[in-house]
């Protein structure tokens, strides 16, 4: 049983974080990827509300209506890339991706 | 006789850490992605609890509603082959490890001395905050915070517009 309290919720969101992070350096698919930064991003709502909470504010919840925002359109458009990337190399795993490299 | 919301964010949090572990282990895309919805139910769950229902309900308007489904949509249109190839190396793997390792002792040693403030409310079931709250918030202290997430959304539309436009002359870049 883990009590409600402020250290679980950031302690939570930090696991989430964790896990996204986890996703983001080890997958080779673009577009799992991409969901783990949604991933990390939903952990950082959950301490932003978890703080609002406790400390009885409602900034909180309105930094988190920001960054649904943003998500929403930093997905469009990054799913835009993708599908631009995907037309002309027929391929989203990052290891085939080096152009740059050489 | 145990407090039913410690059994229920127990249960959410338990629930939304084994979906987000299945976005990330999961060799087929299209299973990442339900797993993501698996998992931001669980959060909107979350948020329920810690009274942030109207940021529940949009959260899985628009995480759930929108952006998952645009996600699936995107891996049924390119069709991306899954399990040939193992999703990552044993090599990425320890280096993941190591790093998001060192990440979550950093956030750890700052959440362990999280508390609430001292003179914080007292908390009780109807001092959550109303849509009435936050409109008032967003439409003064945070006005221009608006305005500008509006016009990158504005720039977003036009941006996913031209990159979806094929153009001429950039063939050559292989």
């Amino acid at each position: 049983m883990i009590p409600l309290t402020l250290p679980a919720c950031i302690t939570l969101a930090a696991v989430l974080f964790a896990i996204g992070f986890f996703g983001v350096l080890v997958r080779r698919n673009t577009l799992v990827i991409y969901m783990c930064l949604e991933l990390m991003l939903v952990a950082c709502t959950l301490a932003l509300v978890a703080f609002s909470r406790f400390n009885g504010t409602a900034d909180g919840g309105v930094f988190v209506f920001f960054i649904l925002t943003v998500a929403a359109a930093e997905v469009a458009v990054g799913l835009a890339i993708i599908v631009a990337l995907f037309r002309r190399r027929q391929t989203v795993e990052v290891g085939e991706l080096n152009a740059l490299k050489d | 006789m145990t407090d039913p919301r410690d059994l229920l964010f127990s249960l959410f949090a338990v629930f939304t850490v084994a979906c987000a572990l299945g976005v990330v282990l999961n060799r087929n895309a299209v299973a990442s992605a339900l797993s993501l919805l698996l998992c931001l139910v669980g959060v909107a769950g979350l948020f329920a609890l810690l009274d942030a229902f109207l940021l529940a309900v949009l959260m899985v308007f628009v995480y759930a509603g929108a952006v998952v489904a645009l996600f699936l949509f995107i891996i049924m249109l390119l069709d991306v082959k899954g399990g040939e190839r193992k999703p990552f190396g044993a090599a990425t793997v320890v280096a993941g490890t190591l790093a998001v390792g060192l990440l979550t002792t950093g956030v750890l040693t700052v959440a362990r001395a999280a508390t609430p403030a001292k003179d914080a409310p007292q908390l009780v079931a109807q001092n959550f905050p109303k849509l009435k709250d936050y409109a008032e918030l967003l439409f003064t202290q945070y006005l221009l915070p608006v305005q500008v997430v509006g016009f990158l959304l504005l720039i977003a539309m036009l941006g996913v517009i031209v990159l979806s436009k094929r153009h001429e002359g950039l063939e050559d870049i292989k």
